[in-house]
């Protein structure tokens, strides 16, 4: 109680004499005029960034509708690209991005559950936790790292070790010679296509085992209460439970491959037309873009480049739509 | 109202309508809606000065939105609002005056194309000015867990004085010094004002958020369950606290705590499902109480 | 009934057995990248890289002006981005993020997010480079805070929600302004997230080539005018490693561990710092 006694010294309250006049007595709050100021602000930033993502579409609207009305459909629809002759056709590099970006898909996709799988469900939890961290460190690593790795080591062993023995044990005129066709160096749609399912791998993982500890403990412990073994648990339960955001999962890692630039412009030879072999050089609409930009011969090249650009974003946007749809109705 | 003595209002007052100027603040025939969802119906709640008002009743019974109207802090929320009359020391403070009342209605046209709400939402809950900034001011409040703000001691006692007064050094310490002295917390924490408020411990914490809402002299501080986050050693310094800050204070407390309210309001209401059962003075509300609701609860026979 | 369980048993240790292997390959193969980038870019690391400029093919040289002209893009594009982040966050978590319009910009900011960093450098180089008639530094800057300002503003959106509803009334009781309760108050007790809010988005644009071609270009000549096409390491990494010459690829890959390691240590940083947070 001392503590209350000495509680009155030295304070001079203001005078509270009669109700009405209190509030008058009281200053006005200060800064209380910044407040719509300040909430206008954060409106602005907000509307800022729906601006930029409209500005980007308008943009490459503009700027590739010169070539998109000149070449009408068969912009769509043809393989030729040739700034010599100023002749643009998209066909070779939509082809281009959409084979490599699902069979990269198709190759990190069983890799990438494997891994969150294994991290959420089997490991060791002293080992997990490390494992999980190295994954996702990686999933930070710049595009270009990927790239260069791909250029200079991959592709030179991938060409002695995987691409000449195919191609020499091929019978001459089976179907395993057209498709193993193409120049043994290595820069080719597969390889391609597997630097970036490395490059999307522990992007995929990182996620998965996110989503995977979502899962709440007690529906782990109901299904092996009945007596399901892990992997019954994992398929009959985990995965129904997760089902939705898997698919947003799948889409994400295929929204990153669709607009990788530069881990493919590296390694997929840069050849133009529908790629008719897995070893054969080819072009995506990114590395197209990447390449010939700067370079470009003339108007209609430029703009043929910008309306490639029109074409990835319309790919990327319906599919990263999608993804995060699917990812929010997922209820955590 | 620091020259009144510190002694409750007696008891006979209340029953035979007291005059209006003991009231500091009063609840009138309120509505709460959260939403659809009707929280409060019709309430009723006299505040007497330098008195401690005790609410009582079960869970969900509606005694915490009753607080939050008395200082409309449920007005951040869009979608709760309140119907009815709140006045302190004689003004209505759940309306706004009009004041441009063509600018207002152009401010909240605005703002309901923006956010999308209801307008007539918007017309109650005032989101500009400085009416309400200065309404909380007058009536500050303490929640039921520790909320002290991401800094030192002393500057989560010198913020809000800083938001009215421009003060010197040596008044800002003057008056950190007193509110913590009242609050009980000076001997504790007189070393090491320039931690921080998040170092303390729990008891410590809520006191330290007390000692802030008095530092700017409100008329009437709120707390609702101050003590349910508490140990009971914590909980005995608390209440102390209060007992001694009605000299100069007028206390609402919130509490599920049927011993606490009895050892330290003057006053007490029972309330169930949204509704004021019983209002009177804490002797007779739990001695000899008017209604059977009330009877079984403070008998623990429910709740 | 004993052949059902041995088959089930069976599945089950395939199934456990193939979530390892996939796991060892993916590490293995994660390692052998890491490694083999020590390996190729140990080697070019000397004190001349750091002090020298990007030499014609052939000669020695270094890669200060990429390193210049990387920093100063970078911390303009920072700057934009946590401003309009910070901003844009702050409205998702205080005030319009329960509106239908709210909904919108979050929906649109994390396509952003992953949206193709290439489309940002035709978007950039339509937006500044074409009406300006070159290439400058600003137009790459102006690309980069493109890509981190999604970042910043997820990362405040998410960390304000984190704080609890008590400590913003807790504020607006002492009759605070709401702007003055965000600021002092809600943005000073999520400060560590908003730090690795921005760190994350330089982590992500530190590395960022593809937008950098057509808005800042390249430079072969140390400039800090940023006015004028600028280079930069990622840039300048795409030219060489793509060259015929023995030294530039040799400084492309010094380049490109650098940018490796730069990228890691912020992510690790990122990492103690949540750590840290979440101890205290």
């Amino acid at each position: 109680m001392n503590a209350f006694n000495s509680g009155d010294e030295g304070f001079t309250p203001s005078p509270r004499s009669s109700a009405g006049d209190t509030a008058s007595l009281r200053p006005p709050v200060r800064g209380a005029w910044f407040d719509p100021i300040f909430e206008y602000l954060c409106l602005s930033a907000a509307t800022l960034l729906l601006a930029s993502l409209g500005g980007l579409v308008i943009s490459l609207a503009i700027g590739g509708w010169p070539a998109l009305s000149h070449f009408g459909w068969s912009f769509f629809t043809s393989t030729t690209w040739n700034p010599v002759t100023d002749v643009y056709g998209a066909a070779g590099a939509i082809a281009g991005t959409l084979i490599t970006s699902f069979v990269a898909l198709a190759l990190a996709l069983p890799v990438a559950i494997g891994i969150a799988v294994y991290l959420v469900e089997f490991c060791p939890r002293a080992i997990a936790r490390p494992i999980a961290i190295a994954v996702e460190l990686l999933a930070g690593i710049p595009s270009i790292v990927y790239g260069m790795w791909g250029l200079f080591i991959f592709a030179p062993l991938f060409a002695e070790y995987v691409q000449m023995p195919l191609m020499m044990n091929a019978a001459p005129g089976s179907l395993a010679e057209k498709l193993f066709a193409g120049i043994p160096n290595g820069a080719n749609i597969l390889s391609a296509s597997i630097i970036l399912s490395i490059m999307i791998l522990p992007y995929m993982a990182a996620v998965l085992r996110e989503l995977l500890m979502t899962v709440p403990p007690q529906v782990r412990e109901a299904a092996y209460g009945l007596g399901c073994t892990p992997f019954e648990v994992v398929t009959s339960v985990i995965v129904p439970y997760i089902k939705r955001g898997m698919i947003g999962v799948v889409m994400l890692g295929l929204g990153r491959a669709l607009g990788e630039t530069m881990a493919v412009t590296f390694v997929i030879g840069n050849a133009h037309g529908f790629p008719d072999s897995i070893f054969a050089s080819g072009a995506t609409l990114a590395s197209t873009i990447a390449n010939e930009f700067t370079e470009a011969t003339g108007d209609l090249h430029t703009s043929a480049l910008i309306a490639l650009g029109l074409v990835l974003f319309i790919i990327t946007f319906t599919v990263l739509a999608l993804a995060r749809l699917l990812l929010s109705s997922q209820k955590y | 109202m620091i020259d009144l003595a510190d002694t409750a209002t007696p008891a006979a007052a209340i029953m035979n309508e007291p005059p209006y100027d003991e009231l500091v603040l009063e609840a009138r025939n309120v509505d709460f809606f959260y939403g659809k969802n009707q929280a409060l119906f019709g309430v009723d709640l006299p505040v007497r000065r330098n008195a401690i008002t005790a609410l009582i009743g079960p869970s969900g019974c509606g005694k915490s939105t009753l607080l939050r109207v008395l200082n409309r802090i449920y007005a951040l929320y869009p979608g709760q609002r309140a119907v009815g009359r709140v006045v302190l020391d004689g003004e209505d403070v759940l309306h706004e005056q009009r004041r441009l009342p063509w600018l207002r209605k152009r401010v909240s046209m605005v703002m309901e194309t923006q956010t999308g709400a209801d307008p007539i939402e918007e017309e109650q809950v005032l989101r500009v000015g400085t009416d309400l900034a200065r309404l909380r001011a007058r009536v500050g409040m303490v929640f039921q867990k520790p909320t002290p703000f991401p800094m030192s001691i002393y500057d989560n006692i010198a913020f809000g004085v800083r938001i009215y007064h421009r003060k010197s050094k040596a008044e800002m310490d003057e008056i950190v010094e007193t509110a913590l002295r009242r609050a009980a917390l000076w001997d504790e924490v007189k070393d090491k004002l320039h931690s921080p408020g998040l170092g303390l411990s729990g008891g410590q914490q809520q006191r330290l958020c007390v000692a802030r809402g008095i530092a700017v002299e409100p008329e009437v501080l709120l707390l609702d369950e101050p003590a349910s986050a508490l140990d009971p050693i914590s909980t005995a310094k608390l209440e102390e606290t209060l007992v001694e800050l009605k000299k100069d204070f007028t206390v609402v407390i919130v509490t599920h705590n049927l011993q606490q309210a009895a050892r330290i309001a003057d006053y007490t209401g029972f309330m169930f499902l949204g509704r004021m059962i019983e209002f009177g003075p804490t002797n007779d509300l739990f001695l000899q109480p008017k209604s059977d609701k009330t009877r079984d609860y403070v008998t623990g026979r429910f709740g | 009934m004993l052949g059902r369980d041995f088959l089930r048993n069976l599945v089950n240790r395939l199934f456990i057995t193939a979530c390892l292997l996939a796991t060892v390959a993916a590490i293995t193969a994660l390692v052998f990248i890491l490694w083999s980038l020590v390996v190729q870019g140990i080697g070019g690391i000397d004190l001349d890289v750091f002090t020298k400029d990007t030499p014609p093919p052939g000669s020695e040289g270094g890669l200060l002006n990429a390193m210049v002209g990387s920093l100063m893009m970078c911390a303009m594009a920072m700057a934009i981005a946590i401003i309009v982040g910070i901003l844009a966050g702050t409205w998702l978590a205080e005030y319009g993020g329960h509106t239908r319009y709210g909904a919108v910009v979050r929906f649109l900011n994390d396509v952003l997010l992953s949206a193709p960093s290439i489309l940002v450098g035709l978007f950039v180089y339509e937006l500044l480079v074409r009406p300006f008639e070159g290439f400058s530094g600003y137009a790459g800057a102006v690309a980069l805070a493109f890509l981190a300002t999604p970042i910043v503003t997820r990362t405040t959106e998410d960390i304000l929600n984190l704080q609890s509803h008590a400590l913003r009334e807790a504020g607006i009781a002492l009759g605070t302004p709401k702007w003055l309760v965000t600021r002092k108050i809600i943005w000073r007790a999520a400060g560590a997230g908003l730090l690795t809010g921005g760190l994350l988005g330089f982590a992500r644009i530190s590395g960022e080539t593809a937008p950098l071609l057509f808005t800042a270009l390249n430079n072969q000549f140390f400039s800090a005018d940023m006015t004028k096409p600028m280079a930069s390491l990622p840039a300048v990494i795409f030219q060489f490693a793509l060259s015929a010459y023995d030294d530039w690829r040799r400084l492309a890959w010094a380049g490109a561990l650098i940018i490796a390691v730069v990228v890691l240590s912020i992510n690790i940083i990122v990492r103690f710092i949540a750590r840290e947070k979440k101890h205290a």
